[in-house]
């Protein structure tokens, strides 16, 4: 200890003191202040760009989020068209095959009439002939019995024989 | 011969390779090969222990001579002198040449003045030390405010600070990114920004950012100057520490508010006896604080310096072939340790100088237990 102060150099505090006061007002006055300076406002504009950065992927994300509401409507909206489409087809479809059934059949049921009424005026005719050819057929016939006088008076002979008096 | 021409070696490859403090005082140690010619002779043949310790002794203390290296055959030092200022009367400015180191007295406007162990004594013509009864000279000591070695490296130190950083604040001005450099500084200066200001002194930190940066590069330069051949030995100098111990107290006393005077002089919360009891250990915590700064930072370097060199004189005392590189590895490891240590100390000082300025600047409006939340964990 005594050494210690012995060695204290008085000249040597003096001048310490003086220079490092000196260099502490400088410094601060000339370098730290500008660089602290400098340090914050970068920092300071790091952070805000961080910042703008979160913003812009929150906005971003919020943008897809929008594209994919948006593309999930549409694709529904094409969904219920395209049933509603296959619904129309199908009814027009099975419209249209009513209506040909009905017509079909309206044909069927024109052509039996017809058929019917063809076939009764053909029954007609061929009853007309057949009685035709009958009254012939018996005009000969009789005409053939009764070609001569006996088998006229045979006839009669007979006819008469059948009638008994009552 | 053969030894010399080993030692001669050996010297070689420690200028070449490894040069820390081991040519830079008053002695070179190159002149060990003087063993055989002229032993424990001259003023700088170092060869024994005594004559080691004595080389320390003079390389841990301030110079008024900036010598790179000496040859102690010839007595011839390589260097410049310095100022010599005192009062006396009067300031009396002089080269320190006229000493020639020492060997004669200084005589300036009638009055002669002797260098002796490094200090200036007032003597008669003669140049007649006179010792009291325990060996201490008791001539008149001038005020010495001589610019010594320690003072031109501060001053060069500072020219040094001052450029470096004026370079890195206006290398802002054109961009946000300093360029060359200022790429190493300015990780330093958020360093102690960031880990020792803001969490130990809390949001007021910005006003004692230039006390706190000032002092962490100028303690940090110094000590790395320290390593470096020139052989100066500033940090390690009660004087200096003592300075920088000084501010710190000052600027802890007049940023003190209220409630840190409050503890100090009437401990709230204890019993009126116990307050009165605590009342001088506080007062007396005031200047232990500052004063266990200069001592660890002194003692440190100090330590520093005494390890490496006497490391050194190790090779010089044993001079062989096993001792000679054994010392040297030994030398090489606590250098890279002193490396360690300088960043270290220039840190603690920083650290808890800021530490006892957040202690007088905190405000007690809530429970202390509510400051671990201020406080970043990193």
């Amino acid at each position: 200890m005594e050494k210690l102060i012995n060695d204290f150099s008085f000249g040597l505090f003096f001048w310490q003191a003086i220079i490092l006061v000196v260099l502490i007002l400088l410094l601060r006055k000339f370098a730290w202040k500008p660089i602290l300076d400098s340090l914050n406002s970068r920092e300071d504009g790091i952070k805000n760009a961080l910042l703008s950065a979160e913003n812009a992927r929150k906005e971003m994300q919020n943008l897809q989020a929008d594209n994919e509401k948006l593309l999930n409507e549409a694709r529904a909206q094409r969904d219920a068209m395209l049933k509603e489409a296959r619904e129309i087809k199908e009814k027009i479809v099975l419209e249209a095959s009513e209506e040909a059934q009905a017509k079909a059949d309206k044909i069927v049921a024109k052509a039996q009439v017809i058929i019917e009424n063809e076939k009764n005026a053909a029954m007609v005719d061929l009853k007309n002939q057949v009685a035709t050819l009958s009254i012939e057929i018996a005009e000969k016939v009789i005409r053939e019995q009764l070609s001569t006088t006996e088998k006229q008076h045979k006839l009669v002979e007979d006819m008469l024989a059948d009638v008994t008096l009552k | 011969m053969k030894k010399d021409n080993t030692v001669k070696i050996l010297l070689a490859i420690f200028l070449v390779f490894f040069s820390v403090n081991s040519y830079a005082q008053d002695h070179g140690v190159e002149h060990a090969e003087n063993i055989d010619t002229e032993p424990h002779e001259g003023p700088g043949a170092i060869n024994t222990k005594e004559e080691v310790t004595e080389y320390i002794d003079h390389h841990l203390q301030d110079s008024h001579y900036f010598n790179f290296f000496s040859d102690g055959s010839i007595g011839a030092h390589y260097g410049f002198s310095l100022p010599v200022i005192l009062w006396d009367n009067g300031f009396k400015v002089f080269s320190a040449a006229e000493f020639h180191h020492g060997e004669t007295l200084a005589n300036v406007d009638g009055e002669y003045y002797k260098l002796y162990h490094n200090k200036i004594y007032k003597t008669n013509a003669e140049g007649d030390i006179n010792y009291d009864e325990e060996g201490h000279a008791t001539n008149v000591k001038p005020l010495d405010f001589s610019i010594t070695k320690n003072v031109l490296a501060m001053l060069v130190v500072s020219l040094l600070m001052f450029i470096m950083f004026r370079g890195l604040a206006s290398s802002y001005k054109n961009k946000d990114i300093p360029t060359g450099f200022g790429r190493v500084l300015e990780p330093l200066v958020i360093y102690v920004r960031d880990d020792i200001a803001k969490p130990n002194i809390g949001p007021k930190y910005r006003k004692y950012m230039g006390f706190l940066l000032t002092v962490f590069f100028f303690i940090l330069i110094l000590n790395l100057f320290g390593l470096t051949p020139l052989g100066i030995n500033v940090t390690g100098n009660i004087a200096v520490t003592f300075c920088l111990a000084l501010i710190t107290f000052i600027i802890v006393q007049f940023s003190g508010n209220k409630h840190y005077w409050k503890h100090i002089f009437w401990m709230p919360g204890v019993p009126v006896p116990m307050k009165i009891v605590l009342m001088p250990i506080e007062v007396l915590g005031m200047i232990t604080k500052p004063f266990a700064l200069m001592i660890r930072l002194f003692a440190n370097m100090t330590a520093g310096h005494v390890v490496v060199m006497s490391l050194l004189g190790l090779i010089v005392v044993f001079q062989n072939w096993i001792a000679g590189p054994a010392f040297f590895g030994f030398t090489l490891f606590i250098s890279i340790i002193e490396l360690l240590v300088a960043f270290l100390q220039a840190y603690i000082f920083t650290l808890l100088s800021a530490l006892y300025i957040g202690m007088a600047v905190e405000d007690h409006d809530h429970h202390p237990e509510d400051h671990s939340d201020d406080i970043p964990v990193i």
